[in-house]
């Protein structure tokens, strides 16, 4: 029991279900405000952006720290990015739309913000069907090539959030400045701007390390 | 001859807005000096304080009302901010009192009238209003004001005045969201003079029997029950009367979203969004948004003959 508290894991799950929790205690003291499947709505959906860009930034974190245990936390970061995606799909189809197929139908093929976000779900809903061990193995090279839609389902993510807003972009802005600089860090000279970062700093541990052996 | 096109005023003799600004406060000030000796204290009209000699009008609604906690806490008054619990936040910094309106333009009688003054300019009525706002949600609201027809005919238009322009207050001072460019301050509506006449239309100074709160536009604001609520000018210190169509402010921020008339309009979309059904505040099933919101039997003559579709 020791090592399960000591590993991050189980309190990386808790603090991913906090925003849930908020939501549920809000709901259970009335604090949803006027409009309550409004305030679920947009709340479901900035949790599973802000999931997205969790996940996206584990690769650059890793090579900047060189910490590789961090790609253990990713596939759970993803799969809550999903989570808050599908109660986000959820909120809509019945709180929202009370399960009218054919508004639902209309919205999705006449709302370019809808259409968008619903391209963009479709996707998570792929990689997190395809984010067990036996998928991966069974996937083989293709479960990295099928894993590259999280890039185009952040940014549809994004986009879907900017045509929403009537006219205040601010929120989408910061959402799209940080999924950009994501993605830059992907570029083959910034990772290895990352990896040099890292080297420079191991190699002046190293120095001082050495310093501080005792003379023979 | 050279003749100079009137559009060509320097920038040099453009009166910079602070200045402008530090004049309108002085001439509150003394305005207030004059109000007080007259009238003691104004102080007492300061929002929350209940209205009296309110009448009852026909204007009324067998809807149940949208609780007055959502009423003022639920608001889109960009001066304040962008969220909808913003206004209500921030809204504490407005000062309501002395107020002015300036009425400008082709009229008979411009001038400045004190808000208490316009408080007394006719009866106050209670008229309870749908509100539907643009982003497809509703309210039931019992405002308390007067139908700007009475302004107006005070005011004595000429024939040249075709079309009537609001302004908002414009002081970041008072009004933090104006410090944000989210908008072109200050915030501009217009209508048509024969809209402007109608008797559906009031200025309202309060809500649920009190004095408007600042968050809900405050000290007074316009009413305009069969459009989209952002054609409803809050914290109006001008009415001007001019002869061409006014550029509001939504129709400069998107041309494309938001025309002059945004009649509620449930075959007309948002080029984003769905109009057909909005949500009742505090109801959980949508409902079917009705043409001129409900209003069609008093209002549609007005646009008889017009192609809605094109003038959204």
């Amino acid at each position: 029991m020791g090592a399960a508290w000591r590993s991050p894991k189980p309190w990386l799950f808790a603090v991913c279900l906090l925003p849930l929790g908020r939501l549920l205690g809000l709901g259970a003291t009335g604090g949803l405000g006027a409009n309550p499947i409004e305030f679920i709505t947009h709340s479901t959906g900035t949790w599973a952006l802000v999931g997205l860009l969790l996940t996206l930034s584990i690769t650059p974190l890793r090579r900047l720290t060189g910490r590789t245990e961090l790609i253990r936390y990713r596939r759970m970061l993803g799969l809550f990015a999903f989570f808050y995606a599908g109660l986000h799909f959820v909120t809509y189809i019945w709180l929202d739309q009370f399960f009218d197929l054919a508004g639902i139908g209309k919205d999705i093929v006449k709302r370019p913000f809808i259409t968008v976000g619903f391209a963009a779900f479709v996707m998570l809903v792929a990689l997190a069907a395809t984010s067990t061990h036996a998928m991966m193995r069974r996937l083989g090279r293709r479960w990295q090539q099928l894993h590259r839609l999280i890039y185009p389902a952040a940014l549809l993510g994004v986009v879907h959030y900017g045509w929403l807003v009537k006219k205040d972009v601010t929120q989408p802005l910061w959402f799209g400045a940080v999924l950009a600089l994501l993605l830059v860090l992907r570029l083959p000279w910034s990772r290895n701007a990352l990896s040099a970062a890292r080297g420079t700093r191991d190699a002046g541990q190293a120095v001082k390390a050495a310093a501080r052996m005792p003379q023979r | 001859m050279l003749i100079r096109q009137s559009g060509d005023v320097p920038a040099s003799e453009i009166t910079p807005r602070e200045i402008y600004r530090e004049r309108r406060r002085f001439m509150q000030g003394m305005g207030a000096l004059a109000a007080g000796a007259l009238l003691g204290s104004a102080a007492d009209a300061q929002a929350g304080a209940r209205l009296t000699g309110v009448r009852a009008s026909p204007y009324t609604l067998n809807e149940e009302k949208t609780p007055y906690r959502d009423v003022t806490t639920y608001n889109n008054f960009y001066e304040f901010g962008t969220g909808k619990s913003d206004p209500s936040e921030n809204a504490g910094s407005l000062k309501t009192r002395p107020w002015t309106v300036a009425i400008e333009g082709e009229v008979g009688r411009p001038g400045t009238y004190d808000i208490d003054t316009l408080l007394k300019l006719a009866p106050l009525e209670e008229r309870v209003y749908r509100m539907r706002c643009v982003e497809g949600w509703s309210m039931v609201i019992p405002w308390i004001g007067f139908p700007l027809s009475q302004l107006i005919r005070r005011a004595a238009p000429t024939g040249n005045a075709r079309y009537v322009e609001f302004v908002t207050l414009d002081d970041p001072g008072q009004m933090p969201g104006q410090r944000s460019h989210v908008l072109d301050w200050p915030y501009v509506e217009g209508l048509r003079m024969d809209e402007a006449m109608h008797p559906l239309t009031i200025l309202a100074v309060g809500l649920y029997g009190e004095v408007l709160p600042n968050q809900n536009g405050a000290p007074i604001r316009l009413v305009v029950p069969w459009k989209y609520g952002f054609k409803s000018a809050k914290s109006l210190v001008r009415i001007r009367f001019v002869e061409k169509q006014p550029l509001t402010t939504w129709m400069r921020a998107a041309p494309r979203e938001y025309g002059f008339y945004s009649n509620v309009n449930p075959h007309v979309d948002h080029p984003r969004w769905s109009q057909a059904k909005e949500r009742r505040i505090g109801e959980f099933f949508k409902r079917d948004t009705l043409m001129f919101n409900g209003y069609g039997a008093q209002v549609a003559q007005l646009y008889r003959g017009m192609d809605l579709q094109r003038y959204f």
